[in-house]
Formats: structure tokens, sequence, C-alpha cells
């Protein structure tokens, strides 16, 4: 299962990184799909196959096909391939790069200070999991379906405005 | 030896019947439709026709596989790999008899849910990849659907979770001992048939590929035996979807007299001669009268539907 896990996990960052470097929106998308159906394997080798489960249907299986679905719609073709290459200047990615490298350290800081967190293989079954989302972690689940609702009312607006407005209906 | 070789059986098993039934699957469509419109169907090779399959796949096998030089190749060729292994992985949890299960996992349910939430991946890349109008239009078409239809197909499936208490599929189907789940789960199991024709992109529902429209859809530019990946993992995303059905609402393999795998298969054809009937009997709606019952319609009665089995199983 150890080796499970490192493999996985090897291959979401290497997806991952692909999936940034790549300059077809399709096929950075793709990689991304990869990178999360590695990460729902890592959660599968540690016994949180409820997690790894939900990784696939919500993100592989929903939200990415949303950003394929709107790369589609755009349908932008061979020549805009090349539209970001100006973008990149090195005053672009100063700040960003600065932000993710103190993340980094922070995380690494953590995790050699953890101890005996390694993996397990003890399973979590589902139960387990509903009954810490509904139990200490209520507030958290209660504050995501806000946040969700939020995004919701947004959309059913946004949808409205414009069939009240648009001329070529 | 047999150590190595124990859990590699009920895998041949599962995938050799699985792929069998698929095949066999053309035949028995296209039989029943005759049938139902006083017709003969497919009657000349073998007996009763049923050899029909091999003619196709030797035929289908030295076709011409034709990649269109406008088409991503790489994109292209990934396409149909992915239906197939998105579907077959669904049939690993899968429990055609008590014995016959290649993986008895606690998250069955769930895990077929992800599977055939990939199976998405096949008709988009596909439609993409083709760099054609029609097949993307085909392809957009299915992303939305798909997406839409797998958020009814999972609340509805809740009725039936929250009356065992388990997402493991064997004990779904020993906990309808008594009673099987179609009863008290009447409208789940309607919704989950809706929901299961479109997620199979079947017609009725069958937009992504609607011939009238879109020529082919999604698969409009592939030949060979590409095309026939797409056509038999739509018959296995049927199976799939028959199969289910009967674990989830009709007892699966439970039964009288026969054996359970009997039982199952039984039961498993009679749902896709269902399956078969809605093809032969209703038009296509238009792709807006999709969505709009899918969300108006469906939704909120799968909701209801949870929170009445909900209240009933609390008090």
């Amino acid at each position: 299962m150890t080796v499970i896990f490192y493999l996985s996990s090897v291959i979401a960052l290497l997806a991952a990184a692909i999936a940034i470097s790549r300059r077809n929106a399709f096929h950075a998308l793709l990689y991304v799909v990869v990178s999360l159906l590695a990460v729902a394997v890592t959660f599968f080798s540690i016994g949180a196959a409820f997690a790894g489960a939900l990784e696939i249907i919500v993100y592989a299986g929903a939200i990415i096909v949303l950003f394929i679905f709107v790369v589609m719609m755009l349908n932008l073709g061979p020549q805009a391939a090349g539209r970001a290459d100006g973008l990149l200047t090195p005053s672009m990615w100063f700040g960003p790069a600065l932000l993710a490298l103190t993340l980094l350290v922070e995380l690494s800081v953590i995790l050699i200070r953890a101890t005996g967190t390694g993996t397990s293989d003890t399973a979590v079954g589902p139960r387990e999991v509903a009954l810490s989302l509904f139990g200490p972690y209520a507030i958290g689940v209660e504050l995501a379906s806000f946040l969700l609702l939020a995004g919701l009312v947004g959309a059913a607006r946004l949808g409205s405005g414009a069939r009240s407005t648009g001329g070529d209906r | 030896m047999s150590a190595l070789l124990g859990p590699l059986i009920p895998v041949v098993v599962v995938l050799g019947l699985m792929l069998t039934m698929a095949a066999f699957l053309i035949w028995y469509e296209r039989r029943l439709l005759a049938l139902w419109q006083d017709r003969y169907g497919p009657n000349r090779v073998g007996p009763f026709g049923l050899l029909q399959i091999v003619a196709d796949m030797i035929k289908i096998f030295f076709k011409e596989d034709w990649i269109p030089p406008f088409a991503d190749r790489f994109v292209f060729v990934l396409a149909p790999m992915a239906i197939m292994i998105a579907v077959l992985m669904s049939f690993v949890v899968l429990p055609l008899s008590p014995d016959i299960v290649v993986v008895d996992s606690n998250i069955g349910l769930l895990f077929i849910l992800a599977m055939s939430s990939m199976t998405v991946y096949a008709s988009v890349l596909g439609g993409w990849a083709s760099n054609n109008k029609y097949a993307l239009l085909g392809g957009l078409r299915s992303a939305a659907q798909m997406v839409s239809y797998e958020v009814f197909m999972g609340i509805s499936l809740m009725g039936v979770i929250v009356l065992t208490g388990s997402f493991r599929l064997i004990d779904i189907v020993e906990a309808q001992s008594g009673l099987w789940n179609c009863v008290p789960q009447f409208f789940g199991l309607l919704i989950f048939a809706v929901a299961g024709v479109a997620e199979s992109k079947r017609i009725p529902f069958d937009m992504p590929e609607a011939e009238a429209e879109l020529v082919a859809g999604y698969h409009t530019e592939y030949s060979g035996m590409k095309f026939g990946m797409f056509f038999v993992g739509e018959y296995l995303g049927v199976t799939l979807i028959s199969a289910l059905t009967v674990i989830l609402y009709f007892g699966g393999w439970k039964g009288p007299w026969l054996p359970p795998i009997v039982w199952f298969f039984i039961k498993t054809f009679a749902v896709i001669a269902v399956f078969i009937l809605l093809r032969a009997s209703l038009p296509r709606p238009r792709f807006d009268q999709l969505m709009d019952y899918g969300w108006k319609v469906l939704l909120p009665f799968a909701l209801l539907n949870v929170l009445v089995t909900g209240a009933v199983v609390l008090l």
C-alpha cells in the first residue's frame, strides 16, 4: 500500500506540473483529470476510500467536465495556444512564486515535525466520515452550504437576468 | 499457484460474461425491436440469427480505421478507450451473485457512481478531438446532459442507501429479503430509471448523437473498431444500469428454485427489454426540454424522495 501511495503521489505531482506547462487548454485539463484521479488513488491507498470516491465524483466527474465544457464552448482553436506567451514576464510570476515558496517551506516544516502520522491501513468507512462531518465539523458543513447557496442564488439571478434583457432571444 | 490464480477467476468470469452480454445485446435489441415493429430482424446467420454479432464483429475488425488529418490524434485515440475502461471498472464491484464478485467493497455504490461519471469523458474527448462541428455539438450536449443527470441519479439512490444503511451492494441485496426496494422506493426507481437512460445516452435521451440533427454526434468521425468500442461501450453502459437497477430495486439474485446467477440474468434481461421498449416507443425531445425536465422536475422529486424516506426511517 505504501508503494501505491508514493507512486500515485508522484503521478499526481507530475501530472499537475505538466498541466500548468501545456499551451493547449484542453490537454492541460486532461492532465488535471489525471492528477485528480491519482490523488483519489492516494486516498484509497491510505484507507480513506469514501473521500477517494467523492474526489472522483465531484472533482474529476463534475467540476473538470464543466471546465472542459467551457473550453469546448469557446472553441479557441490552434491559434489561441500562443496567446498567453507575452503575459508570463518575470515581474508577473515573482510575487506568486514567492508566496508559493513560503507555503512549501511551511508545509515541509509541518511534515518534518509531525510524528507517527504516516500511512495507515485502517479503513475509514462512510459512517465514520458522516459522524464527524455532522458532529464536530457541523459548522464547516453549514458554512460550505451557505457558500453554495450564495452561488446558486447568483447563478439563478444571472440566468434570469440574461433572459429578460437579452436581445437575441 | 492457486493463491495467485484464485482472485483472477471472478475477474475473468465477470469480464467474459459482461463483454459477451454486451455483444449479445445488439442481437437482442434488434430482434425485440423487430418483434414490436412487426418485422423479423436478423434471422439469417446461425440459429435465430444469433451469429449476426460474430459477422458484424469480423466486418468491423477489417474496416479501415481512419483518423482524420485535422483531428487531435492523441485525444482521438484516447476517447474510445476511456468509455471501455470506465464502464468495465464499474463492474469490478458489481455482485452477480453472492459468490461472483471481484471486489466486495464497502463503498461499492459510490465507486460505480464515480466510474460512471468518468464515462462522460469518452464522448466529450471524442467530440472535441474530432475537430468537426457536429461532433463538437454532440460532445457539448453530452457533457451538459451527463453531468446534470448524474446529480439526479445520485440523489435518487440515497433513498435505497437510507433504507439499507450501507453502500455495500451485497448488503443492499440482502436487505431486500422480505420486500424488494421497488415497492417502498417506487419514486426513487422511476427517477433512477430516467436518469439511467440519460446516463447511457439511449433513445429517447440520445441527443449527443441525434442522427436527425447531428449526423452521428460525438462519434461522427470515428470508424472501424474505434466506433465499435463506442458502440460496445454504450451497450455495456445499458447492461450496467440494468444490473444496478436489479441489484438496488428488484432484489438482485433473489428468487425461488433457480440458482442465484440465473435469477440475476433473467431480471437483468427483463430490465434491458424495458430499455429497448422505451427506444421503440418514445420520440426524442428537444435538448432544452431535456435539461428543463431534469432540473425542474426530477431534481425536486428526487430531493422530496430523500426527505420522505429519511422521515419514515427516523419515525
